[in-house]
């Protein structure tokens, strides 16, 4: 086993982790509400009516301020990979990248370019025009999240490439089956869908602020009536894509799922988990680490039902990923280890015949990359060769099981708030009720708790690998200095604290003023 | 169409690609030359507004080019992307630090209780406008001057400095520092000349333009002795020539040799410094007939300089990205791309490209439609 930098890696995570979290707290709201501008906009369009013009315009002026600190995040992103994941960046690049670069071509230039008509053609372009502009917008923004979650998908369910023992590289084989792999499809819809709650849930919350103080009425109803519609939709949507979404890791990920679900003891009985609390579990021995539930409410056979959607099928809980189940058919890790290893010795022999001269002996040992049976038994479980104790696959398991959960329920209670609040509003009732106002304003920030919840399920819960069974996250970062990495964790950690705090007091401001001021 | 390219055609079509990216971004810069001159040029409240707005209209495209170039050399050429950003470590963060407070300067600064006060954001863009023309430019120098790195059996590449970085604009000892500086430099000031040609194409202020006038001269001439310093230092140095084996081994007026060896490439090089010179003099002498134009001249003149400088570094058997403390490890456009498959693939996406350059121009001249003025300004619902 190669000696990792401990230190290093922990600190290149860290960052990691806190500008993805960073960048995520503004995508979601852009995602969502260039779509809602732009279903205001029409409105005006077809209406003419100046106040929902006004209504586009405050939107659009929230939208700008969002938008801006987004930016700013998301560059450190796309260059993260280069600064501190290099062979991260070499190993996978070639498929990797591509998705990174049409993302710019495609979507970026497009985002950007319509903006500026958004923001600066009310008077210089023709209200269709000006119309047709607010669209690109979301359209572009949404492209590049589509990119985005390809690339990301593919990091979870690596698929359409293969390994080049010459190169030490995955390469691209199938651009398809990289777009169209379930899994970043399920990611897309879900995140878009999630997106869409969250911004909805944004403008009722602050339309509900205006109403708690007896404030800008027709605006706020009005504001309420189109995101309730459209937060209903994407709440029942983003439901169901994250069902399916479950059901597509349950596959692909099985250890993930099961840290999700803090299903220890795999079985064709087991119990949907609707809510717990993790313990320690003093009972088995240190090395596990194991947690166990209590207080926890169960639906017997549940889960089995829910994943195959017929009961009886075997779920594997962790411990049956880490020790095998032989009467199920799961593979040991040890057994995978081993099987990893052959693939990274049949690599290095290959080096040396290379160095050494030895012509046949290198092609041949080369063509065993390209061999199915090779791939399929050997070089799928490549990644496992980094590894001796088959316990370090474990991912965090309260940590998942805790964010699944906590998204899980508030994925429920946004579809009765929706459904509350559209159907108050329609009868004219709302500013009535109070509490449910009240309510309203605090789902705000848990819109945002529940989606940075389901990142934190997915990118936690595929650890220790950075791709799924290929390369674990100790190999792939950059030959840094860890001093180094720390003072740049530090450095964004204060900028994008100094900047969040300017992004939330202009905010809070603007909405202050409400949308009959201002406006710049 | 692609599939039945060559992989070496498909990695000289990739290059051009960057270059052409990479060009564009410099003639971009001229945000960043503008925000770098507010100080100087701006008298009142309202001369400084009016020079915001004009500049910050356009940050995006430049913010935009930058991500994309990253991202179209991560897809094109995967091995610069680890080897140079896992490297030159404290290089690109600085850039990227130099952007990301620029992203929201713009945005924040004239808003009512923005925290930190128009003046940091202002400031912001400050350091924006000096940091980012000088390390781009000193990060494209380093094709000719090389950097200290060695790269694997296994691919993986190593930094040999401990400074990760700083060593290429700060180690003295080294002639190739000083062409990096002076690289550097010369993007800089050639930034702020072409936001001074800008200004005098799009705003309608009469003081302004006087001043802009005079700025353009004290631009020009500090840009001409940092880039003919460069350009004839790198004439004169040894390069880093690829034989057919792919072994890499210096050679004395190896750029020189280019130069002769790609003629076409040595005329657009040529036409585009001849253009950058003619557009400063077409506003500087002949101001009231044609002034407003140079803009369009130097623009030009600069992406075909550039692009040609990146064709130099690249082309005729020459390492692009070239290892001074490991020769062999130097990077060429053979030996650092993608996979033929992805090559192509990429190859389908850059069809793209003229199509999104058309609706940029497109909506670019819906904005621009008239020049700016402090009238305009209070017509406008969105102001900076
Ligand atoms: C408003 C936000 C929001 C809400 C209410 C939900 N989710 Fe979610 N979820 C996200 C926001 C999100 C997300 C931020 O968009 C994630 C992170 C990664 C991704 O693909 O989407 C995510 C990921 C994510 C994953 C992990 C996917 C993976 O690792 O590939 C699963 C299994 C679910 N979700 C399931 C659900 C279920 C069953 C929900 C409701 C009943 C639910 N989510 C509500
Ligand atoms: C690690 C992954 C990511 C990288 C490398 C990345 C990169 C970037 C970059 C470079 C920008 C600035 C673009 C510009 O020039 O305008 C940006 C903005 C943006 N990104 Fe990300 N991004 C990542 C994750 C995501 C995800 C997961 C989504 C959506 C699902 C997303 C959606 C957006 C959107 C909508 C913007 C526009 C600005 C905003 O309001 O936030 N990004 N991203
Ligand atoms: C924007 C929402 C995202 C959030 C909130 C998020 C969150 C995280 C977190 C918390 C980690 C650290 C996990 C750990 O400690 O190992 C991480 C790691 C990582 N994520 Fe994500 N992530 C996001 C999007 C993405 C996307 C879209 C990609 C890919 C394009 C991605 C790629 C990675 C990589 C490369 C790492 C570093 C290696 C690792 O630790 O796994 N992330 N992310």
């Amino acid at each position: 086993m190669e000696a990792f930098d401990l230190s290093l890696i922990n600190w290149s995570r860290a960052q990691f982790a806190l500008t993805a979290i960073y960048h995520w707290l503004f995508v979601p709201l852009t995602l969502g509400i260039t779509f809602l501008i732009a279903i205001m906009e029409t409105i005006y369009y077809k209406t003419g009516k100046e106040e929902w013009k006004k209504m586009t315009q405050f939107w659009m002026t929230v939208f700008g301020i969002n938008f801006a600190i987004g930016v700013a995040t998301g560059i450190i992103l796309e260059f993260e990979f280069g600064t501190n994941w290099s062979y991260y960046s070499w190993f996978v690049g070639d498929i990797f990248g591509a998705p990174l670069a049409i993302e710019g071509i495609m979507a970026f230039f497009m985002e950007s370019t319509f903006i500026a008509i958004m923001f600066f053609g009310w008077s210089k372009v023709s209200k269709g025009f000006h119309l047709t502009a607010t669209w690109l917008t979301a359209v572009g923004s949404n492209l590049s999240a589509l990119w985005i979650l390809v690339a990301n998908g593919w990091m979870q369910n690596p698929v359409g490439m293969q390994f080049n023992p010459e190169t030490v590289r995955n390469e691209m084989v199938n651009f398809w089956d990289v777009l169209f792999n379930p899994n970043a499809i399920n990611k897309f819809v879900h995140t878009l869908y999630s997106s869409y709650t969250l911004a909805a849930l944004f403008v009722i919350g602050i339309s509900a602020w205006y109403l708690l103080k007896n404030r800008e009425h027709i605006f706020a109803r009005k504001s309420i009536i189109v995101a309730s519609i459209f937060g209903l939709i994407f709440s029942l949507a983003t439901v169901y894509t994250g069902d399916e979404s479950a059901r597509e890791v349950a596959k692909s990920q099985p250890m993930k799922f099961a840290a999700m679900e803090g299903l220890y003891q795999g079985g064709t009985n087991a119990p949907l988990v609707a809510a717990g609390i993790m313990v320690n579990d003093n009972e088995s021995d240190a090395i596990h680490n194991k947690k166990k539930l209590i207080a926890s409410v169960e639906i017997p056979n549940m889960l089995s039902y829910m994943i195959y959607l017929k009961g009886g099928e075997f779920i594997p809980g962790i411990h049956d990923l880490v020790h095998g189940n032989e009467a199920f058919g799961i593979m040991s890790a040890s057994e995978k280890i081993e099987r990893g290893t052959v693939a990274k010795n049949t690599l290095n022999n290959y080096k040396l015949a290379v160095k050494e001269g030895n012509t046949a002996k290198a092609d041949s040992l080369k063509a065993q990359f390209y061999d199915p049976a090779f791939t399929k038994d050997y070089f799928k479980y490549f990644g496992y060769s980094y590894f001796t104790n088959p316990h370090d696959l474990v991912p965090n398991v309260p940590l998942n099981f805790y964010s699944f959960h906590i998204m899980v329920a508030l994925g429920f209670w946004f579809i009765l708030l929706f459904t509350l609040t559209l159907w108050l509003s329609l009868k004219n009732r709302i500013a009535d009720w109070r509490w449910l106002l009240r309510a309203a304003i605090i789902s705000m920030p848990l819109a945002y708790v529940a989606s940075e919840a389901g990142w934190l399920v997915a990118e936690f819960g595929r650890q220790p690998w950075i791709i799924q069974d290929l390369m674990p996250t100790m190999a792939a970062a950059s030959n840094l200095n860890s001093n180094m990495v720390q003072a740049t964790f530090w450095i964004f950690f204060l900028t994008f604290t100094v900047l969040l705090i300017a992004e939330i007091k202009i905010m809070t401001k603007q909405i202050k003023q409400g949308p009959n001021h201002g406006g710049h | 169409m692609f599939e039945t390219f060559e992989t070496t055609t498909l990695q000289q079509y990739w290059f051009i690609i960057i270059a052409v990216l990479g060009a564009l971004l410099v003639l971009l810069l001229f945000v960043q030359g503008g925000q770098s001159l507010i100080k100087t040029l701006a008298k009142t409240d309202e001369e400084k507004t009016l020079l915001i707005n004009t500049f910050g209209r356009k940050w995006e495209f430049t913010f935009t080019t930058l991500v994309t170039f990253g991202g179209a050399f991560f897809a094109s050429f995967p091995l610069f992307y680890s080897t140079s950003f896992g490297g030159a470590y404290w290089v690109w963060l600085l850039i990227l630090f130099a952007f990301i407070i620029q992203a929201v300067s713009y945005e924040y600064r004239s808003k009512p209780n923005n925290f930190l006060g128009a003046k940091t954001f202002e400031m912001f863009l400050l350091i924006n406008g000096f940091l980012a023309p000088v390390l781009l430019g000193a990060a494209v120098a380093t094709f000719f001057t090389g950097s200290p790195f060695h790269v694997n059996e296994l691919s993986k590449s190593f930094w040999d400095s401990p400074f990760y970085g700083l060593e290429l604009a700060l180690d003295l000892t080294r002639f190739g520092t000083f062409l990096n500086l002076a690289l550097g430099l010369a993007v800089l000031f050639l930034a702020r000349i072409l936001a001074n040609l800008y200004i005098l194409n799009s705003i309608n202020h009469s003081e302004l333009l006087k001043r802009t006038r005079k700025s353009l001269m004290f631009n020009t001439i500090p840009f001409l002795v940092f880039f003919l310093f460069f350009l004839i230092s790198i004439l004169m140095i040894d390069g880093y020539a690829v034989d057919d084996q792919g072994v890499v081994s210096m050679e004395s007026h190896k750029y020189f040799t280019n130069l002769i060896e790609m003629p076409l490439n040595t005329i657009i090089l040529l036409l585009g410094v001849l253009m950058v010179l003619w557009g400063i003099i077409r506003a500087y002498f002949f101001t009231a007939s044609c002034g407003a134009k140079g803009i369009w001249f130097s623009g030009l003149g600069t992406v075909l300089t550039v692009f040609a400088l990146f064709l130099l570094a690249a082309f005729n058997n020459t390492a692009y990205y070239p290892s001074f403390t490991d020769l062999q490890s130097s990077l060429t456009i053979y030996n650092s791309s993608s996979s033929h498959y992805t090559l192509v693939a990429m190859s389908y996406v850059s069809l793209m490209v003229p199509f999104v350059i058309g609706y940029i121009w497109y909506a670019w001249r819906a904005i621009n439609s008239s020049k700016m003025d402090a009238k305009e300004l209070d017509d406008e619902g969105h102001v900076y």
